[in-house]
């Protein structure tokens, strides 16, 4: 396709030309295995460490805290499970009423096996219910699972003072920092995390490639039961390509929080939303717009159905997503905005822009003339429009 | 992304027949926007009671659209009698199929146009049939038993798929599985029943058959097919052009012109060459 405006960056991002670079002499000439006694997987030893070493510094961690894994849906299945099967005679576990599947049907299977599950609710911005959160706990409870950035709204929740007041419970704490790696500053060493997820295909490496934060001391065992690789805690020979990837994506990522990078993103985010806005009648920006990713907007335009303005952008080569039913073959809208409260009205016709460091303003500008007339036109199609104009 | 035919495309896209008919000889509304797409569906007659015009307004996904958009091209010219018999199946193929999760737009399409019938026939407003199911999309046993008998479903999946019956919070799972039962079991080969045909109707359909889909095909090659006589079911044919000199030709016979004999007539039926 031609001319694509990829705006779908909390889907997955493309992978930076440096990340590319880097990554390939070892699909061709440095194809050792790191735990080999020679020097031609020894040498590939080092470069995996020193990606280790990246990831680490991407969220203040020492090195030897990092696990590689597969994605962010491996990494937050295993941080569950390591919790409950180290704490075998707790049963209750904790998480938000908003988390992505890795996490809420993890959660719901093991509501089926007998765990006494809480889901916390968040508020019609988005925002947890603090108290509803620390009355829940107990000394029954094995762990506490809380993404730090919503998916689909870019609300991000104040997982650091959580975990600083949970800390000295026994609780583990868990966060799937997923959406939040490399788009906002991320410093482990001072919250009371106990174990973070992330994954490599949001940051620009690619897809396939994951990893846990492990703090020190956390009581954990292995999902993937295997060799020694990675210290025991993941067996199977390593991703070596992809975690090369991954390191270098995160020395990218972290210069660019660094250097506040995230502004000009903001900047255009809030430019697209504040346009869209105005320019469309009866539609609105879904979460709380203050504690927010910089790069996500999700707005609802009342009256119309997500997936026909996702396919009717299509046509210009505009990639988003929407939290309507249709999309993705379920019948309800998505879980998220339902549980924020968002009416079905607005529910059904919300659209998610994530924006990248690669977005450019001109892509921007495209959206904003392409984007009102498709809303009119469905509108104008829609059986409900004009009743409500006229209420 | 979903798959949809180009001719989805073409009607999501650029649909046709959208708008309100202000005289309408008949209005038929389903779906609400909690359900996530609705459909408003109106027609106008003329003088002979033919259908002169059509229109909707949907509020939906681009099959729901396109499923729309189809239905007021197909209805043009129809008695009401023969729009009438316009299934949900038959919107599906005018749009080259739908994805099997989307089949609930043509369901919903044919339930506005049924609605529009009754409104022009002042028929009384069907009360809701049979009990609730389905509490999340208000659907009932009556409405769940009919999809299943009239698509041949045989899953909560499918049914889902169809009507959305189970497709929220899945309390109802056990009781669709009771209907789809109950229906499997009392119609075991719903899908393969054969009509019963007279000796006359069977005779027309092979002469049928044999001119319309066995005859071009096997012209292709030079050849024809004469049918001779039908003997309870023995099919007895002639081969002529150049089949009749064909080696071939005992394996046209057995595999294509059997094989398509009984697809369309009867599985019963054995064809025989005669010189």
């Amino acid at each position: 396709m031609n001319n694509v405006i990829y705006l779908d960056n909390n889907a997955t991002t493309r992978v930076a030309p440096e990340v590319l670079e880097v990554m390939l002499p070892y699909f061709s000439d440095f194809y050792g295995n790191p735990s080999s006694m020679h020097s031609f997987g020894g040498d590939v030893a080092a470069k995996v460490k020193q990606a280790r070493e990246n990831v680490a510094r991407l969220i203040g961690a020492n090195a030897d805290e990092i696990v590689f894994t597969s994605c962010g849906t491996e990494s937050d299945g295993t941080a569950v499970r390591a919790a409950i099967e180290s704490n075998p005679n707790k049963r209750h576990i904790v998480t938000s009423r908003v988390e992505h599947p890795a996490i809420k049907n993890l959660y719901e299977s093991l509501a089926k096996k007998g765990y006494r599950v809480t889901f916390v609710p968040v508020d019609n911005q988005g925002r947890l219910d603090l108290d509803f959160l620390y009355d829940s706990l107990s000394d029954d409870t094995a762990i506490v699972s809380l993404m730090w950035a919503n998916n689909e709204t870019g609300v991000i929740f104040p997982v650091e003072e959580i975990s600083r007041k949970i800390k000295d419970r026994g609780i583990v704490f868990h966060t799937d920092a997923v959406q939040a790696a490399g788009k906002i500053p991320i410093d482990v060493a001072t919250t009371g995390v106990d174990m973070l997820s992330l994954s490599g295909h949001k940051f620009h490496a690619p897809k396939g490639i994951g990893a846990l934060y492990i703090r020190k001391g956390t009581k954990f065992s292995p999902f993937m039961i295997g060799g020694h690789q990675e210290h025991g805690r993941r067996g199977g020979t390593e991703n070596v390509a992809s975690i090369i990837g991954i390191g270098k994506a995160a020395a990218l990522a972290k210069a660019h929080v660094d250097q506040n990078g995230y502004e000009r993103i903001r900047q255009m985010r809030d430019r697209l939303e504040s346009i869209l806005l105005t320019r469309v009648s009866n539609s609105m920006a879904n979460g709380d717009r203050e504690h927010r990713l910089p790069n996500t907007t999700s707005i609802a335009f009342e009256y119309v159905e997500g997936e026909a303005i996702l396919l009717m952008m299509n046509e210009y080569g505009i990639c988003a997503s929407s939290g309507s039913a249709c999309t993705s073959g379920s019948l309800e809208p998505s879980h998220v905005l339902r549980a924020m409260g968002v009416p079905y009205t607005a529910a059904h016709g919300s659209i998610r822009f994530s924006l990248s460091r690669y977005t450019s303003e001109d892509e921007i500008d495209v959206v904003i003339k392409r984007l009102p007339p498709i809303i009119e036109r469905l509108r104008d199609m829609s059986p409900f429009w004009k009743q409500a104009m006229q209420s | 992304m979903w798959e949809y035919t180009d001719k989805v495309k073409d009607h999501f896209l650029n649909p046709r027949n959208v708008g309100v008919i202000e005289d309408a000889d008949g209005v038929g509304e389903v779906g609400s926007i909690a359900c996530g797409d609705a459909l408003t569906f109106y027609f106008k007659l003329d003088d002979d009671g033919k259908i002169k015009d059509a229109s909707f307004q949907t509020f939906g996904c681009a099959s729901a659209i396109a499923s729309s958009s189809a239905l007021t091209e197909m209805v043009k010219g129809l008695t009401l009698e023969e729009a009438r018999k316009i299934t949900n199946e038959d919107i599906a193929e005018y749009l080259g199929g739908l994805p099997k999760e989307k089949m609930h737009c043509s369901v919903m399409g044919r339930d506005a146009l049924e609605k529009a019938i009754a409104c022009h026939l002042h028929e009384p407003e069907k009360k809701v049939e049979g009990e609730i199911v389905c509490e999340c999309f208000g659907v009932t046993d009556v409405e769940i038993e009919r999809v299943v008998r009239e698509n041949h479903l045989s899953s909560i999946e499918d049914v889902t798929d169809y009507v959305k019956a189970g497709g929220g919070c899945g309390n109802c799972h056990d009781r669709i599985q009771e209907i789809i039962d109950n229906i499997l079991g009392t119609e075991p080969s719903a899908k393969k029943k054969i009509p019963a045909l007279t000796n006359l109707q069977k005779i027309k359909l092979i002469e049928e058959s044999i001119e319309r889909e066995i005859n071009p095909r096997l012209k292709k090659d030079a050849g024809k097919l004469e049918l001779v006589d039908v003997d309870g079911n023995r099919v007895l044919v002639r081969l002529g052009g150049t089949c009749a000199s064909c080696v071939k030709s005992p394996i046209t016979l057995k595999h294509y012109v059997e094989g398509k004999l009984r697809e369309l007539v009867s599985p019963e039926l054995v064809v025989e060459e005669v010189q």
